[in-house]
């Protein structure tokens, strides 16, 4: 049954809405920062004004976004690589040997504050010498990312007819033989899908790097708060530093959309 | 599954007879061996602090990490419980925090998953936008509100002149600043909850909406009745994560008003209370008390929503 178009014209109207009110806000932080701080200030000149790249001249050369882009991009890469090759053999065991009290176990980690947790980090490892190094952050990171792979992966191997694997067995592989040369291949989309998820919610956090990086080695969320003084907030260079952090990964998840959605979804409708 | 077969008779595999026996080990004990390096990994970064955390709590440290500390029993907890200046509302906020920004997220996360249900043209789009709030950054996403709803210069209210309302303080208001970070939570997060839902309303079979149909239900019985029982275990798991999420947002709150939740505390949260005890303060006995007390709230409200999930699946 087709609904009736006074349904259509209202759904029309309404996703507009949706849209715009979703959309606005990030076009106007992007609008500003190709602004002047004078400009910013001249509410007449919300929507016509000149465009200038001076805030990211700013951002790029004297704030040393160059240098921080470099760490967030490091410490993401790989905490998500690491988080992989310790996630998805995991999550295979859970998933094939129904391990459900050890994934409760890493689902934790889901679930504790970080805050918790950041106290005896903290401490522990300023005791080995590594607290504003990258080993600490990738560490951390992983902490966050771990979990998701193992949560992502339970889910696609738990979709995977163990029919493939056994049949393997027949022809003579071992079990990891079976694990490598057919489940391993199989799961490319699950793997990207944890892969990607993983990036992005590193790339996000913000509140492990506050505590355990340095100033050279802080990843980007906490380099914007270099735009925010204690008098007067640099508006420009502010949208700016925002825009170079949401930017290039609002851009990944475009081209990687179907991934995205099917991490952040997963396992949600298993009931 | 049927993961029982694999379990029950390992060397059953016909392996090759030249195996070597470490290759056969390596199979048979595949299971830990898979499992081992991440649990390990889990464990010390989550059990052993979370004991810690849990001794400090009992203790009087603070200062230092390094610092001697004193075993004070419960004295923290007394103390903690007993504190209505910045305990107390702290709790209170978290509270408020969490349970509008999840009713404002499930009620418009529930509409729009409603409207992108039927597929239609530009369904794509729609969609990309649905995900960009997402996957921003939200500090980022905190600096770009705190530009709008800046009370002189800001668009918010700008747009609420053209309508010939009056500036509104909005975070910089002592009341009006939680509700504020209330309304960025919301932006930022509907969309995780109108995916969910989305996917669960793909998954749900056209027969029982059919046969509502053709009893002659309305729309609205069609959805109460028949819709959102079928969608309820995918609803609970919505706000299920999105609610832990809520309970523990620091990122938008600490970008928005810095340390503290603002000069007034207007938007300390049991989190942001901990963070400021542990690292501005050094109070780490007190913060660890209000961890975790922060922490048995959480898996006692995570509990609280399982345990009506198992009922209503009976």
């Amino acid at each position: 049954m087709k609904p009736r178009p006074a349904y259509q014209v209202f759904r029309v109207v309404a996703l507009a809405v949706v849209v715009l009110s979703l959309l606005a806000p990030l076009l106007w932080m992007i609008a500003a920062s190709f602004k002047t701080n004078v400009d910013i200030y001249d509410t007449g000149k919300a929507l016509v004004f000149s465009p200038t790249v001076d805030n990211y001249a700013k951002v790029l050369q004297q704030a040393n976004y160059v240098e921080f882009i470099g760490n967030s991009l490091w410490v993401a890469f790989a905490a998500t690589v690491a988080s992989l090759i310790l996630g998805v053999p995991a999550a295979y065991s859970m998933s094939r040997f129904n391990m459900k009290k050890s994934a409760l176990v890493v689902l934790m980690a889901r679930v504790i504050p970080g805050v918790s947790l950041l106290v005896p980090w903290f401490y522990v490892f300023s005791n080995l010498k590594m607290v504003g190094g990258f080993g600490v952050l990738i560490v951390s990171h992983m902490f966050v990312s771990l979990p998701l792979v193992v949560y992502i992966m339970m889910g696609y191997f738990d979709s995977l007819p163990e029919e493939l694997e056994e049949a393997a067995l027949v022809d003579g592989l071992t079990h990891i033989g079976a694990f490598r040369r057919i489940t391993l291949p199989l799961s490319v989309p699950g793997i990207a899908t944890a892969g990607i998820l993983s990036f992005i919610f590193s790339w996000n956090n913000f509140m492990f790097a506050l505590v355990l990086s340095d100033a050279d080695t802080k990843t980007l969320p906490v380099a914007i708060f270099d735009f925010v003084g204690y008098a007067s907030i640099d508006w420009g260079g502010l949208m700016a530093a925002a825009t170079v952090v949401t930017v290039p990964i609002m851009v990944i998840a475009l081209f990687v959309q179907k991934y995205v959605v099917s991490g952040l979804t997963a396992g949600a409708t298993k009931g | 599954m049927a993961t029982i077969t694999t379990t029950k008779a390992p060397d059953s595999a016909p392996t090759a007879p030249e195996t070597p026996g470490w290759v056969r080990w390596v199979n048979d004990h595949r299971k830990w061996l898979f499992a081992a390096p991440a649990m390990t990994f889990v464990a010390a970064l989550l059990v052993f602090p979370l004991a810690w955390t849990g001794y400090l709590s009992l203790t009087d440290a603070e200062g230092s990490v390094r610092a001697e500390s004193e075993f004070v029993g419960i004295q923290n907890y007394l103390d903690v419980l007993t504190d209505t200046e910045r305990f107390w509302p702290a709790v209170g906020r978290t509270a408020a925090f969490t349970v509008v920004a999840l009713l404002f997220e499930v009620v418009l996360g529930m509409a729009i998953a409603l409207l992108l249900w039927r597929p239609f043209k530009g369904e794509r789009w729609v969609r990309v936008a649905i995900l960009m709030p997402l996957v921003a950054t939200p500090v980022a996403v905190g600096m770009m509100w705190r530009l709008i709803f800046d009370p002189n210069i800001g668009l918010a209210n700008q747009v609420l002149g053209w309508f010939g309302i009056g500036p509104q303080p909005w975070l910089a208001g002592q009341h009006s600043a939680l509700p504020t970070t209330i309304f960025i939570d919301v932006w930022q997060w509907t969309p995780m909850v109108v995916l969910i839902l989305l996917a669960g309303l793909t998954s749900l079979s056209e027969e029982p909406q059919e046969a509502a149909r053709i009893d002659g239900a309305s729309t609205w019985q069609r959805f109460r009745h028949v819709t959102l029982p079928l969608l309820m275990p995918t609803l609970t798991v919505a706000i299920l994560l999105r609610g832990i999420d809520a309970l523990k947002t620091f990122d938008i709150l600490y970008a928005t008003k810095g340390r503290g939740g603002g000069s007034f505390h207007e938007v300390e949260t049991l989190n942001v209370y901990a963070y400021g005890l542990s690292f501005d303060y050094n109070e780490y006995g007190v913060s660890s008390t209000v961890l975790i007390l922060f922490f048995l709230i959480i898996i006692g409200a995570m509990w609280a929503l399982t345990a009506r999930r198992k009922e209503a699946q009976r």
